[in-house]
């Protein structure tokens, strides 16, 4: 560094190049030191100032923006989300309900059918069980004028087989006395 | 400086890397020649541009690297200019952030081997701290009128003691600015030349791998450094202006 030829270049800096005291009070350089300091701020102030502030300004801006607006869609789409959880859930409860009815409907209308079939199966058995108890009935007097008529041709015939005399009034009355009996 | 060391011809010129020299030809050094001050003021500025207007040209709602670095620079120094001096304060942002990006950069940049260190020179410092000291005086006056003169006159403090506390801070008030330039003058100025004294010892064989190691670690400590008195020289801005907005204590 301190290859200097010169001893023109300042007070400040001796014959073979090195400094005489600080540089730092080298009242010689200052002007120039000022000068270029104030430039260099100037410059750097008015490039921070009209581009780069306003620039990073806008971006962290922008990036707020995007993160709110982000987080409002998120929010949205959530409260969408459970809305379509409500719905499907209500879907669900109504369709079960609905198949509720349909079957209480189909059990009661089978039900109904089912009394309806009884009820007639009912009737008709009532109905044939009275034709045939009328048929019994009818049989069973037929029977027993039967067995009257036997036995009263019997107890005749047995009366005269016996060698007595019997008219017809006495021996049914006899024998209707004993069919009573 | 020409420190002859003690006996085994060691040369130090830890000071030689302070000189202020034209980086065309040999002249002297005018007012508006361009020297290696200039180149390294010019650099800073080049490095400032890049990273917050090359880095942010995409204004990428997801940022790139250099775009991180740039909004955390901006968010840092915004949030210090909220908090310590106060939301009325943000309209003053771009000058404070101005100082910031200079300092920060010119302190980096000096740490290049052969660089120029511009912010170890009281000229650059002082005009800095006056400048925040002026312009804070001067605001402190426009803002609050005759009522500023209240920041030297402690109501909080017995009466009898208001008079003396006055001249303490009148005092305070007028070093502020010297301290305030003088603290990063200082603190990159021995940095630099102890690298340097260091770096002069490499030459004895013996010595060299400390030698080195020493520098290694001065290194890394001025890069800490470097960052601290930016960090330092802006909140103290902050705090200055802060006294000039809201002089009641």
């Amino acid at each position: 560094m301190a290859t200097e030829t010169t001893g023109t270049a300042s007070a400040c800096v001796g014959p073979d190049g090195s400094a005489i005291g600080m540089p730092q009070l080298c009242a010689d350089w200052m002007p120039n030191q000022i000068f270029w300091l104030l430039i260099a701020l100037i410059a750097i102030y008015l490039v921070l100032s009209r581009v780069a502030l306003p620039r990073i300004a806008t971006v962290l801006a922008e990036r707020q923006g995007a993160i709110t607006n982000d987080i409002a869609a998120a929010e949205d789409l959530k409260t969408k989300a459970a809305e379509a959880e409500e719905a499907y859930n209500k879907a669900l409860s109504d369709a079960r309900a609905q198949a509720q009815d349909i079957i209480a409907k189909n059990k009661a209308e089978m039900q109904a059918e089912l009394d309806k079939a009884i009820a007639k199966a009912d009737a008709e058995i009532a109905a044939k069980s009275a034709e045939s108890e009328k048929a019994i009935s009818e049989i069973r007097a037929s029977a027993v004028e039967s067995v009257e008529a036997v036995a009263k041709d019997t107890a005749g015939s047995i009366v005269a087989a016996l060698g007595g005399q019997a008219d017809d009034v006495t021996i049914s009355a006899a024998v209707d006395a004993q069919l009573k009996g | 400086m020409a420190t002859e060391a003690e006996g085994g011809g060691l040369v130090f010129h830890p000071m030689d890397q302070f000189i202020v020299k034209p980086v065309f030809g040999d002249g002297a050094v005018g007012m508006f020649t361009f020297t290696n001050m200039a180149l390294w003021l010019l650099l800073a500025v080049v490095c400032v541009i890049a990273l917050m207007v090359l880095g942010t040209s995409k204004r990428a709602t997801v940022p790139s690297r250099i775009q991180s670095v740039a909004e955390l620079a901006y968010g840092f120094i915004y949030k210090m200019v909220e908090d310590v001096t106060g939301k009325d304060a943000v309209k003053y942002f771009p000058y404070i952030f101005t100082l910031f990006m200079f300092i920060v950069f010119s302190n980096f940049l000096a740490l290049i081997p052969t660089s120029f260190s511009p912010t170890s020179h009281i000229a650059v410092t002082a005009v800095l701290g006056f400048g925040v000291f002026i312009a804070v005086t001067v605001l402190g006056f426009v803002k609050n009128g005759a009522g500023f003169l209240g920041l030297f006159w402690v109501a909080s403090a017995p009466l009898a003691l208001r008079p003396i506390l006055a001249i303490i801070e009148l005092i305070s008030y007028f070093v502020r600015p010297v301290s305030h330039s003088i603290r990063l003058a200082g603190n990159i100025m021995a940095g630099h030349a102890v690298l340097k004294v260091f770096a002069g010892f490499a030459a004895i064989t013996a010595v060299a791998p400390l030698s080195i190691l020493g520098i290694t670690a001065i290194f890394a400590l001025e890069v800490l450094v470097g960052f601290i008195q930016a960090y330092v020289f802006t909140i103290l801005t902050c705090v200055y202006l802060k006294d000039a907005l809201h002089p009641s204590h």
